[in-house]
Protein backbone atom coordinates (compact mmCIF):
# COMPACT_ATOMS: atom_id res chain seq x y z
CA UNK A 1 0.00 0.00 0.00
CA UNK A 2 1.31 3.43 -0.85
CA UNK A 3 1.05 5.98 1.90
CA UNK A 4 0.84 9.52 0.66
CA UNK A 5 1.89 12.26 3.04
CA UNK A 6 -0.94 14.75 2.99
CA UNK A 7 -0.14 16.42 6.28
CA UNK A 8 0.88 19.69 4.61
CA UNK A 9 -1.99 21.01 2.49
CA UNK A 10 -0.38 23.62 0.29
CA UNK A 11 -2.70 26.13 -1.28
CA UNK A 12 0.10 27.72 -3.29
CA UNK A 13 3.25 25.62 -3.58
CA UNK A 14 5.27 28.70 -4.61
CA UNK A 15 4.39 30.60 -1.46
CA UNK A 16 7.47 31.95 0.28
CA UNK A 17 8.24 30.54 3.70
CA UNK A 18 7.89 32.80 6.72
CA UNK A 19 9.57 32.71 10.10
CA UNK A 20 7.21 31.41 12.76
CA UNK A 21 7.96 31.97 16.43
CA UNK A 22 6.53 29.29 18.69
CA UNK A 23 6.19 29.48 22.45
CA UNK A 24 5.08 26.13 23.83
CA UNK A 25 4.19 25.22 27.40
CA UNK A 26 6.25 22.14 28.25
CA UNK A 27 5.89 19.76 31.16
CA UNK A 28 7.63 16.47 31.74
CA UNK A 29 6.30 14.91 34.96
CA UNK A 30 9.49 12.82 35.39
CA UNK A 31 11.78 15.87 35.47
CA UNK A 32 9.76 19.06 35.98
CA UNK A 33 8.05 20.21 39.13
CA UNK A 34 6.02 22.77 37.20
CA UNK A 35 5.38 23.60 33.53
CA UNK A 36 7.76 25.96 31.72
CA UNK A 37 7.82 27.77 28.37
CA UNK A 38 10.11 26.78 25.54
CA UNK A 39 10.56 28.82 22.37
CA UNK A 40 11.33 27.75 18.80
CA UNK A 41 11.84 29.57 15.50
CA UNK A 42 10.89 27.63 12.39
CA UNK A 43 10.23 28.32 8.71
CA UNK A 44 6.73 27.51 7.41
CA UNK A 45 4.48 28.50 4.54
CA UNK A 46 1.49 30.72 5.39
CA UNK A 47 -0.77 27.94 4.14
CA UNK A 48 0.62 25.48 6.71
CA UNK A 49 -1.41 24.63 9.77
CA UNK A 50 -0.55 25.06 13.44
CA UNK A 51 -0.28 21.27 13.54
CA UNK A 52 2.46 21.47 10.87
CA UNK A 53 4.34 23.85 13.15
CA UNK A 54 4.16 21.28 15.96
CA UNK A 55 5.24 18.54 13.55
CA UNK A 56 8.18 20.68 12.41
CA UNK A 57 9.32 21.16 16.01
CA UNK A 58 8.90 17.49 16.90
CA UNK A 59 10.46 16.07 13.72
CA UNK A 60 13.31 18.55 13.22
CA UNK A 61 14.18 20.14 16.57
CA UNK A 62 12.91 18.32 19.63
CA UNK A 63 11.56 14.77 19.45
CA UNK A 64 10.47 14.89 23.09
CA UNK A 65 7.62 17.33 22.39
CA UNK A 66 4.37 15.45 23.04
CA UNK A 67 0.97 16.29 21.62
CA UNK A 68 -2.11 14.36 20.45
CA UNK A 69 -3.30 14.23 16.90
CA UNK A 70 -4.98 11.57 14.87
CA UNK A 71 -6.87 12.35 11.68
CA UNK A 72 -5.30 15.81 11.32
CA UNK A 73 -8.32 17.05 9.36
CA UNK A 74 -10.68 18.42 11.99
CA UNK A 75 -12.77 15.29 12.32
CA UNK A 76 -11.39 13.29 15.24
CA UNK A 77 -11.02 16.16 17.70
CA UNK A 78 -7.70 14.99 19.19
CA UNK A 79 -5.64 18.15 18.84
CA UNK A 80 -7.62 20.75 20.77
CA UNK A 81 -5.11 23.24 22.21
CA UNK A 82 -5.04 26.73 23.60
CA UNK A 83 -3.59 28.64 20.65
CA UNK A 84 -2.87 32.31 21.36
CA UNK A 85 -5.27 32.19 24.29
CA UNK A 86 -8.19 30.61 22.46
CA UNK A 87 -9.30 26.98 22.28
CA UNK A 88 -8.79 25.76 18.72
CA UNK A 89 -7.96 22.62 16.77
CA UNK A 90 -4.33 22.75 15.62
CA UNK A 91 -5.20 20.92 12.39
CA UNK A 92 -7.74 23.36 10.93
CA UNK A 93 -6.09 26.70 11.69
CA UNK A 94 -3.57 28.08 9.20
CA UNK A 95 -0.51 30.19 10.03
CA UNK A 96 -1.95 32.73 7.58
CA UNK A 97 -5.00 33.24 9.81
CA UNK A 98 -3.45 32.80 13.26
CA UNK A 99 -0.23 34.78 12.70
CA UNK A 100 3.47 34.01 12.94
CA UNK A 101 3.68 34.43 16.72
CA UNK A 102 2.17 31.34 18.30
CA UNK A 103 1.66 30.64 21.98
CA UNK A 104 0.52 27.08 22.51
CA UNK A 105 -0.69 25.56 25.79
CA UNK A 106 -2.62 22.43 26.75
CA UNK A 107 -6.40 22.90 27.16
CA UNK A 108 -7.35 24.09 30.65
CA UNK A 109 -9.31 22.41 33.41
CA UNK A 110 -7.98 18.88 32.81
CA UNK A 111 -4.82 17.39 34.37
CA UNK A 112 -1.74 17.61 32.13
CA UNK A 113 -0.03 14.26 31.48
CA UNK A 114 2.90 15.58 29.45
CA UNK A 115 3.51 18.77 27.42
CA UNK A 116 0.30 19.38 25.43
CA UNK A 117 -1.40 16.08 26.35
CA UNK A 118 -4.12 16.21 28.99
CA UNK A 119 -5.99 13.42 30.76
CA UNK A 120 -9.36 13.33 28.98
CA UNK A 121 -10.90 10.77 31.35
CA UNK A 122 -12.77 13.28 33.58
CA UNK A 123 -14.23 14.78 30.39
CA UNK A 124 -15.35 11.40 29.03
CA UNK A 125 -16.72 10.34 32.44
CA UNK A 126 -18.94 13.43 32.38
CA UNK A 127 -19.91 12.62 28.78
CA UNK A 128 -20.91 9.07 29.77
CA UNK A 129 -22.92 10.35 32.75
CA UNK A 130 -25.64 11.85 30.48
CA UNK A 131 -26.42 8.51 28.74
CA UNK A 132 -25.21 9.64 25.29
CA UNK A 133 -26.87 6.84 23.28
CA UNK A 134 -30.32 6.08 21.94
CA UNK A 135 -32.54 4.41 24.52
CA UNK A 136 -35.72 2.88 23.11
CA UNK A 137 -37.25 -0.05 24.93
CA UNK A 138 -40.17 -0.78 22.65
CA UNK A 139 -39.88 -3.26 19.79
CA UNK A 140 -40.40 -1.48 16.46
CA UNK A 141 -40.88 -4.85 14.76
CA UNK A 142 -39.40 -5.24 11.31
CA UNK A 143 -39.52 -1.48 10.74
CA UNK A 144 -37.17 1.41 11.06
CA UNK A 145 -37.76 4.10 13.66
CA UNK A 146 -39.05 6.78 11.34
CA UNK A 147 -38.70 10.48 12.02
CA UNK A 148 -40.01 13.57 10.26
CA UNK A 149 -37.61 16.12 8.82
CA UNK A 150 -38.77 18.75 11.31
CA UNK A 151 -38.16 16.35 14.23
CA UNK A 152 -34.67 15.63 12.89
CA UNK A 153 -34.03 19.35 12.56
CA UNK A 154 -34.50 19.92 16.32
CA UNK A 155 -31.18 18.31 17.26
CA UNK A 156 -29.31 18.66 13.97
CA UNK A 157 -26.83 21.19 15.39
CA UNK A 158 -25.82 18.99 18.32
CA UNK A 159 -25.08 15.94 16.12
CA UNK A 160 -21.97 17.76 14.88
CA UNK A 161 -19.99 17.36 18.13
CA UNK A 162 -16.60 15.64 17.75
CA UNK A 163 -15.82 15.55 21.51
CA UNK A 164 -12.67 17.63 21.16
CA UNK A 165 -13.36 19.31 24.54
CA UNK A 166 -12.75 22.81 23.14
CA UNK A 167 -16.06 23.99 24.64
CA UNK A 168 -15.80 22.33 28.06
CA UNK A 169 -12.21 23.45 28.64
CA UNK A 170 -13.02 27.04 27.63
CA UNK A 171 -15.74 27.27 30.29
CA UNK A 172 -14.71 29.38 33.32
CA UNK A 173 -17.10 27.44 35.53
CA UNK A 174 -15.46 24.16 34.47
CA UNK A 175 -11.98 25.52 35.22
CA UNK A 176 -13.02 26.21 38.80
CA UNK A 177 -15.51 23.43 39.44
CA UNK A 178 -14.74 19.96 38.11
CA UNK A 179 -18.14 18.68 39.27
CA UNK A 180 -19.89 20.61 36.47
CA UNK A 181 -20.76 18.19 33.62
CA UNK A 182 -19.63 20.82 31.13
CA UNK A 183 -20.96 22.07 27.79
CA UNK A 184 -19.91 19.02 25.72
CA UNK A 185 -21.86 16.59 27.93
CA UNK A 186 -24.94 18.84 27.74
CA UNK A 187 -24.63 19.13 23.94
CA UNK A 188 -24.54 15.34 23.68
CA UNK A 189 -27.49 15.00 26.05
CA UNK A 190 -29.36 17.57 23.92
CA UNK A 191 -28.74 15.39 20.86
CA UNK A 192 -30.86 12.61 22.45
CA UNK A 193 -33.25 14.66 24.61
CA UNK A 194 -34.67 16.28 21.47
CA UNK A 195 -34.62 13.06 19.41
CA UNK A 196 -38.25 11.97 18.93
CA UNK A 197 -37.19 8.29 18.79
CA UNK A 198 -35.53 8.34 22.20
CA UNK A 199 -37.42 7.32 25.34
CA UNK A 200 -35.04 8.35 28.12
CA UNK A 201 -35.62 12.09 27.98
CA UNK A 202 -36.80 12.23 31.59
CA UNK A 203 -33.75 10.36 32.89
CA UNK A 204 -31.41 12.75 31.08
CA UNK A 205 -33.31 15.82 32.24
CA UNK A 206 -33.16 14.50 35.82
CA UNK A 207 -29.38 14.08 35.51
CA UNK A 208 -28.95 17.61 34.15
CA UNK A 209 -31.37 19.10 36.69
CA UNK A 210 -28.76 18.72 39.44
CA UNK A 211 -26.44 21.21 41.03
CA UNK A 212 -23.67 19.92 38.73
CA UNK A 213 -25.91 20.04 35.65
CA UNK A 214 -27.19 22.80 33.37
CA UNK A 215 -27.76 25.30 36.21
CA UNK A 216 -24.03 25.82 36.64
CA UNK A 217 -23.96 27.44 33.19
CA UNK A 218 -23.70 31.21 33.48
CA UNK A 219 -23.91 31.88 29.73
CA UNK A 220 -20.44 33.31 29.27
CA UNK A 221 -20.60 32.07 25.64
CA UNK A 222 -16.93 30.91 25.69
CA UNK A 223 -18.11 27.46 24.54
CA UNK A 224 -19.98 28.80 21.52
CA UNK A 225 -16.94 30.83 20.45
CA UNK A 226 -14.57 27.89 20.97
CA UNK A 227 -16.54 25.19 19.12
CA UNK A 228 -14.61 24.28 15.93
CA UNK A 229 -17.79 22.79 14.47
CA UNK A 230 -19.79 25.97 14.90
CA UNK A 231 -22.35 24.41 17.25
CA UNK A 232 -24.48 26.98 19.11
CA UNK A 233 -23.50 25.40 22.43
CA UNK A 234 -25.00 28.04 24.74
CA UNK A 235 -28.28 27.86 22.81
CA UNK A 236 -28.38 24.08 23.25
CA UNK A 237 -27.77 24.49 27.00
CA UNK A 238 -30.58 27.07 27.23
CA UNK A 239 -32.93 24.70 25.36
CA UNK A 240 -32.22 21.99 27.93
CA UNK A 241 -32.83 24.48 30.78
CA UNK A 242 -36.19 25.41 29.27
CA UNK A 243 -37.09 21.74 28.72
CA UNK A 244 -36.55 21.17 32.46
CA UNK A 245 -38.36 24.35 33.53
CA UNK A 246 -41.40 23.87 31.30
CA UNK A 247 -41.32 20.07 31.58
CA UNK A 248 -41.61 19.98 27.83
CA UNK A 249 -39.29 18.95 25.01
CA UNK B 1 -27.82 2.81 17.99
CA UNK B 2 -28.17 0.99 21.28
CA UNK B 3 -31.44 -0.79 21.93
CA UNK B 4 -31.85 -2.29 25.36
CA UNK B 5 -32.79 -5.96 25.20
CA UNK B 6 -36.32 -6.65 26.35
CA UNK B 7 -35.71 -9.13 29.15
CA UNK B 8 -38.79 -8.05 31.07
CA UNK B 9 -42.18 -8.62 29.47
CA UNK B 10 -43.68 -5.62 31.26
CA UNK B 11 -41.31 -3.29 29.42
CA UNK B 12 -42.63 -4.30 26.05
CA UNK B 13 -45.48 -1.82 25.85
CA UNK B 14 -44.71 1.50 24.17
CA UNK B 15 -47.75 3.04 25.87
CA UNK B 16 -46.01 3.08 29.28
CA UNK B 17 -46.60 6.62 30.59
CA UNK B 18 -43.39 8.62 30.84
CA UNK B 19 -42.52 9.68 34.37
CA UNK B 20 -42.63 13.46 34.57
CA UNK B 21 -39.41 15.28 35.18
CA UNK B 22 -39.44 17.06 38.53
CA UNK B 23 -38.35 20.63 38.96
CA UNK B 24 -36.26 21.06 42.09
CA UNK B 25 -34.69 23.86 44.14
CA UNK B 26 -31.99 24.44 41.50
CA UNK B 27 -34.63 24.85 38.75
CA UNK B 28 -36.54 27.49 40.69
CA UNK B 29 -33.38 29.17 41.89
CA UNK B 30 -32.40 29.71 38.22
CA UNK B 31 -35.90 30.91 37.37
CA UNK B 32 -35.88 33.28 40.37
CA UNK B 33 -32.58 34.78 39.17
CA UNK B 34 -34.11 35.51 35.76
CA UNK B 35 -37.27 37.13 37.13
CA UNK B 36 -35.66 39.00 40.05
CA UNK B 37 -32.89 40.24 37.74
CA UNK B 38 -35.50 41.73 35.44
CA UNK B 39 -37.49 43.31 38.28
CA UNK B 40 -34.31 44.62 39.96
CA UNK B 41 -33.24 46.27 36.72
CA UNK B 42 -36.30 48.54 36.82
CA UNK B 43 -36.33 48.98 40.62
CA UNK B 44 -32.67 50.02 40.70
CA UNK B 45 -33.06 52.29 37.67
CA UNK B 46 -36.05 54.10 39.21
CA UNK B 47 -34.28 54.34 42.59
CA UNK B 48 -31.12 55.71 40.99
CA UNK B 49 -32.92 58.29 38.83
CA UNK B 50 -35.01 59.52 41.82
CA UNK B 51 -32.09 59.92 44.20
CA UNK B 52 -29.39 61.05 41.77
CA UNK B 53 -30.94 62.54 38.62
CA UNK B 54 -34.38 64.03 39.39
CA UNK B 55 -33.18 65.07 42.84
CA UNK B 56 -29.65 66.29 43.19
CA UNK B 57 -27.71 63.95 45.43
CA UNK B 58 -26.97 66.85 47.84
CA UNK B 59 -30.73 67.25 48.30
CA UNK B 60 -31.26 63.55 49.10
CA UNK B 61 -31.66 64.24 52.81
CA UNK B 62 -33.67 62.90 55.75
CA UNK B 63 -36.43 65.33 54.76
CA UNK B 64 -36.44 63.93 51.23
CA UNK B 65 -36.72 60.36 52.55
CA UNK B 66 -39.44 61.37 55.05
CA UNK B 67 -41.49 62.99 52.31
CA UNK B 68 -41.13 59.98 50.02
CA UNK B 69 -41.86 57.43 52.74
CA UNK B 70 -45.05 59.25 53.79
CA UNK B 71 -46.51 57.21 50.94
CA UNK B 72 -46.47 53.55 52.05
CA UNK B 73 -46.12 52.41 48.42
CA UNK B 74 -42.60 53.89 48.32
CA UNK B 75 -41.81 51.92 51.48
CA UNK B 76 -42.95 48.74 49.70
CA UNK B 77 -40.85 49.76 46.67
CA UNK B 78 -37.72 50.24 48.79
CA UNK B 79 -38.35 47.05 50.78
CA UNK B 80 -38.67 45.10 47.49
CA UNK B 81 -35.38 46.59 46.31
CA UNK B 82 -33.76 45.54 49.59
CA UNK B 83 -35.23 42.02 49.69
CA UNK B 84 -34.76 41.15 46.01
CA UNK B 85 -31.29 42.70 45.93
CA UNK B 86 -30.16 40.62 48.90
CA UNK B 87 -31.80 37.40 47.70
CA UNK B 88 -30.53 37.80 44.12
CA UNK B 89 -27.05 38.73 45.33
CA UNK B 90 -26.90 35.88 47.82
CA UNK B 91 -28.02 33.31 45.29
CA UNK B 92 -25.34 34.56 42.90
CA UNK B 93 -22.76 34.36 45.69
CA UNK B 94 -23.95 30.83 46.51
CA UNK B 95 -23.05 29.77 42.95
CA UNK B 96 -19.67 31.51 43.10
CA UNK B 97 -18.88 29.98 46.50
CA UNK B 98 -19.84 26.49 45.26
CA UNK B 99 -17.55 26.93 42.26
CA UNK B 100 -14.50 28.55 43.79
CA UNK B 101 -14.32 27.35 47.41
CA UNK B 102 -13.37 23.74 47.03
CA UNK B 103 -12.84 22.56 50.62
CA UNK B 104 -16.20 21.70 52.27
CA UNK B 105 -15.20 23.21 55.61
CA UNK B 106 -14.09 26.56 54.22
CA UNK B 107 -17.16 26.63 51.99
CA UNK B 108 -19.53 26.04 54.92
CA UNK B 109 -17.77 28.74 56.95
CA UNK B 110 -17.87 31.32 54.12
CA UNK B 111 -21.52 30.55 53.35
CA UNK B 112 -22.47 30.89 57.03
CA UNK B 113 -20.68 34.26 57.25
CA UNK B 114 -22.21 35.64 54.02
CA UNK B 115 -25.74 34.44 54.80
CA UNK B 116 -25.59 35.77 58.39
CA UNK B 117 -24.37 39.17 57.24
CA UNK B 118 -27.08 39.34 54.56
CA UNK B 119 -29.75 38.32 57.06
CA UNK B 120 -28.56 41.02 59.48
CA UNK B 121 -28.71 43.61 56.68
CA UNK B 122 -32.19 42.43 55.75
CA UNK B 123 -33.47 42.70 59.34
CA UNK B 124 -31.84 46.11 59.84
CA UNK B 125 -33.25 47.42 56.55
CA UNK B 126 -36.73 46.03 57.23
CA UNK B 127 -36.83 47.56 60.73
CA UNK B 128 -35.74 50.92 59.29
CA UNK B 129 -38.38 50.88 56.55
CA UNK B 130 -41.21 49.74 58.83
CA UNK B 131 -40.47 51.90 61.89
CA UNK B 132 -39.22 55.10 60.21
CA UNK B 133 -41.10 58.10 61.64
CA UNK B 134 -39.62 60.92 59.57
CA UNK B 135 -37.13 62.21 62.10
CA UNK B 136 -33.65 61.22 63.10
Amino acid sequence: MTVTDQSSPQIDSHEAEVKVHLKIKRYNPEVDTRPHWQEYDIMLKPGDRVLDALHAVKWKFDGTLSFRRSCAHGVCGSDALVINGENKLACVNLIRNIGTDLTIEPIRGLPVIKDLIVDMEPFFAQYRSVLPYLIANDDPGYKERLQSQSDREKYDDTTKCILCACCTTSCPVYWANDEYVGPAAIVNAHRFIFDSRDQATTERLDILNQKSGVWRCRTSFNCTEACPRGISVTKAIEEVKRAILYDRV
Amino acid sequence: MVVRPMNDASQGSSSTPRRRSKQNFETWSWFFMRISGLVLFFLALIHFSLTHIFTDVTQTTVAFVAKRWSNPLWRVFDWLLLALGLLHGNNGLRFIMDDYIRTPRRRAFTKAAIYSLSFALFVLGTITIVTYKGTL
